[in-house]
């Protein structure tokens, strides 16, 4: 049968089960759009900002593990798309990216709207293309969707010349996909494995460090039966929560940066990291030469470049984590570890970092503590980046798989509120809250337009402090107070919300946070909250940067006691 | 002590971009590349390229694993110093007159080099050999004074029938009837 390259386009993304689209059309990508109408079980979302179509697939992907889709135009709308590509990349989300490109006689003339885009994500997607003949189509997206999808996902980008969408050929659906340079490793090795069990069954002191690997590979239970086998304390990296319930008494919590001190100080103690999916990131590890100093590490990935990278391993084992867990999941023996389980629960104690201390105003904690509360844990929460994200990390406690949506390698500010319109969309019958900043807020903020035309029901609560928070910190304990270019006058959220007929209320005082959260609960549609914050609040604990992670630094004048004073307190 | 220089053959599908993606991923994961060179392999749309890295400043392993990434890169494999016969081409001119122009005629000689074209002030050689080989004749053409010099950057390959692809091809079988019993790729 002939079809054009759009039609093409559209068939494969139908076989390959697209349900949503998030994007925003221009010239070269008029021929696709035109298209879209012939294809009514596919839902568009028009989106105010590429970046936002790129976020908003993101969210998409990370609360259903389904691939997410955007569409831009060539030049600037593609170069709109590279942040959020980016954020996909660093993360592992698989995602195709799809944009149109000037027609193939203009393709190196600098023609009006052409960038080179296959050149410029080269190096921040998993894997890209153009396409030169529309014969080429078929068999591109669907290597696309594989790519995005399997082995450890990623975003895969497609660049269509105008002319190629109109282009007409005879299609054929390609049955299988055979990329010779990609075979994913699945299957941990059986000696390995053998290994890392010894090392399990024989450590006195383990802990289980999982990472976001678990959520992609869907084994939250296998990594449960490991724990709760051999009684294994389990700490999770920043992207790697929720895929171990919160309120388990297994769970320490976040490590890293801003990880819970008891968490911080099993991974200072251990004598045997279980690294599950993760790639000891920078944040992760704090200065990787004082990392872990007394341990073992067992490393399951399914990258093998991640191996080995950032810091040595004792057994490394590649493949795919729900596989490689299942088989060793058969080898480690059930045993009671009391002794180490008590250690950590008096750390946990002596250390309650997800503390809140008695004030007047309203503490962004507090806020957060109160939304859980009030969603009794059971809602999906997409973050901004900054000290937004930490709390919401923090003291929100996530006990379904993939319920918290942010931005991890990247850091990308604004990422919240198009991932919730990712994540609502994804999941109309969950519950959505974006917990942001002010000033992450407003680098997204045109997407409460989508918000608006798509009635997405997403909740948002802005933790409105009036600064650049996280950087202001960083003034605060690095830069003496110097608060340059961090103050913020931000507009009234609650009009901005109203002229895009969004409800909302600005919260200014503590005995108003419950009731202000409750109504936004009780709305049918989207709603926002404004809340006024204690401006120069801080995140703690924390590892100041490049630090050993027994330099963390824990609320400001409180003496930290810690089995030999590994842990020191700095008083601020 | 492990030596400096790493030689990696990555047999790569012969696409546009191929080479970018390359030179993109050595530039920005900051990977000291000594030289590559590119060129067909003995299957047809499977281009070869050899890459000598700096053992000293880069991890090896992370070149392999890394350019391994790349969906274009079909097989990486490290060559070991003792297996391997490895050979770079150089095109040398040299500056000659009557007086000096025998002399350099017997130091190619010694190196079984080939003078290809000659010119009242010019000679130009063409040498093949190791890389020491090629630089202890610069060093002697040195003094004569090097107009122009052209160099390969390292081509090498396992000594014996076995050749990198074939191993892939075996390895890639036996790949294949395994993941049968295991869990579908497109399954997740």
């Amino acid at each position: 049968m002939k079809m054009t390259g759009a039609q093409i386009i559209f068939e494969c993304m139908v076989k390959e089960g697209v349900e949503v689209v998030f994007g925003i059309l221009g010239g070269a990508v008029l021929p696709l759009y035109d298209t879209l109408p012939q294809y009514p079980q596919l839902h568009h979302v028009l989106v105010r900002h590429e970046q936002g179509a790129a976020h908003a697939a993101d969210g998409y992907a990370r609360v259903t593990g389904k691939v997410g889709v955007c569409f831009a135009t060539s030049g600037p709308g593609a170069t709109n798309l590279v942040t959020g590509i980016a954020n996909a990349h660093l993360d592992s989300v698989p995602m195709v990216a799809i944009t149109g490109q000037v027609a193939r006689p203009f393709i190196g003339k600098d023609a009006f709207q052409e960038v080179d885009i296959t050149g410029i994500t080269l190096p921040i997607t998993k894997h890209n293309y153009l396409v030169r003949n529309a014969s080429q189509m078929a068999e591109t997206v669907k290597e696309a969707f594989y790519l995005a999808r399997t082995g450890r996902p990623g975003p895969v980008l497609i660049d269509v010349p105008k002319d190629v969408f109109t282009e007409e050929v005879e299609f054929n659906m390609p049955n299988r996909v055979n990329i010779a340079g990609y075979k994913p490793t699945l299957q941990g090795h059986p000696t390995q494995i053998k290994k890392a069990a010894k090392l399990i069954n024989e450590a006195n002191q383990p802990v289980i460090l999982a990472g976001r690997g678990v959520l992609i590979s869907g084994a939250s239970a296998k990594l449960k039966q490991l724990a709760e086998t051999a009684q294994i304390p389990v700490v999770t990296t920043l992207l790697g929560i929720s895929c171990f319930p919160e309120t388990h008494i297994l769970n320490f919590g976040m490590v890293g940066m801003h990880g819970l001190a008891a968490a911080n100080m099993a991974l200072y103690e251990t004598d045997l990291i279980i690294a599950i999916g993760m790639r000891f990131d920078d944040r992760v590890t704090s200065n990787v030469s004082t990392f872990a100093p007394k341990a073992k590490i067992i490393h399951i990935d399914i990258d093998p470049a991640e191996i080995g990278k950032n810091v040595r391993v004792d057994v490394p084992i590649v493949g795919d984590v729900k596989v490689v867990l299942n088989e060793l999941n058969k080898l480690v023996e059930s045993r009671q570890n009391l002794g180490w389980f008590e250690q950590l629960d008096t750390w946990r104690k002596e250390h309650p970092s997800t503390y809140i201390r008695e004030s007047e105003g309203i503490l962004p904690q507090y806020v957060v503590r109160k939304i859980y509360e009030a969603t009794k844990g059971n809602a999906i929460i997409t973050t901004g980046v900054g000290q937004n994200q930490m709390w919401a990390a923090q003291y929100y406690l996530f006990d379904k798989p993939n319920t918290f949506v942010s931005s991890g390698g990247l850091g990308t500010m604004g990422f919240g509120l198009p991932a919730a319109i990712g994540a609502k969309i994804g999941c109309p019958d969950e519950t959505v809250w974006c917990i942001d900043g002010d000033g992450s807020f407003q680098m997204t903020i045109q997407e409460l337009a989508t918000i608006a035309q798509e009635r997405a029901a997403v909740k948002i609560a802005i933790l409105n402090n009036g600064f650049l928070g996280m950087v202001r910190q960083w003034q605060e304990m690095f830069y003496d107070k110097r608060y340059v270019a961090t103050p913020l006058s931000g507009p009234d959220f609650v009009k901005i919300a109203e002229a895009y007929g969004i409800g909302g209320v600005r919260v200014k005082n503590k005995i108003d946070v419950i009731p202000a959260i409750e109504k936004a609960m009780a709305e049918d549609g989207p709603f926002l909250l404004d809340f006024s914050v204690e401006p120069e609040e801080n995140v703690y604990p924390m590892v100041p940067p490049g630090e050993d992670i027994n330099a963390m630094v824990e609320e400001p004048r409180e003496t930290v006691k810690v089995d030999s004073q590994k842990i020191k307190t700095r008083n601020m | 002590m492990a030596p400096a220089k790493h030689t990696l053959i990555a047999l790569v599908e012969d696409k546009p971009g191929v080479l970018n993606r390359m030179a993109s991923l050595f530039r920005r994961r900051s990977f000291n590349i000594e030289s590559i060179a590119v060129g067909r392999s003995e299957v047809p749309n499977i281009s070869r390229t050899t890459i000598v890295v700096d053992g000293t400043t880069t991890s090896v392993e992370q070149v392999r694993k890394q350019l391994d990434k790349i969906i274009d890169v079909v097989r990486v494999v490290e060559l070991s110093d003792e297996d391997t016969i490895s050979r770079e081409l150089a095109l040398v001119k040299v500056k000659a007159n009557s007086a000096t122009r025998s002399e350099i005629m017997q130091i190619v000689d010694i190196f079984r080099a080939n003078i290809v074209d000659v010119s009242p002030d010019s000679l130009t050689v063409e040498v093949t050999g190791d890389e020491n080989k090629i630089d202890s004749l610069l060093t002697l053409l040195q003094g004569f004074g090097i107009r122009e010099l052209a160099r390969t950057g390292r081509i090498a390959m396992i000594r014996g029938l076995l050749s990198p692809l074939q191993s892939e091809k075996d390895s890639s079988n036996a790949r294949a009837k395994k993941k049968k019993e295991q869990t579908s790729v497109d399954a997740y």
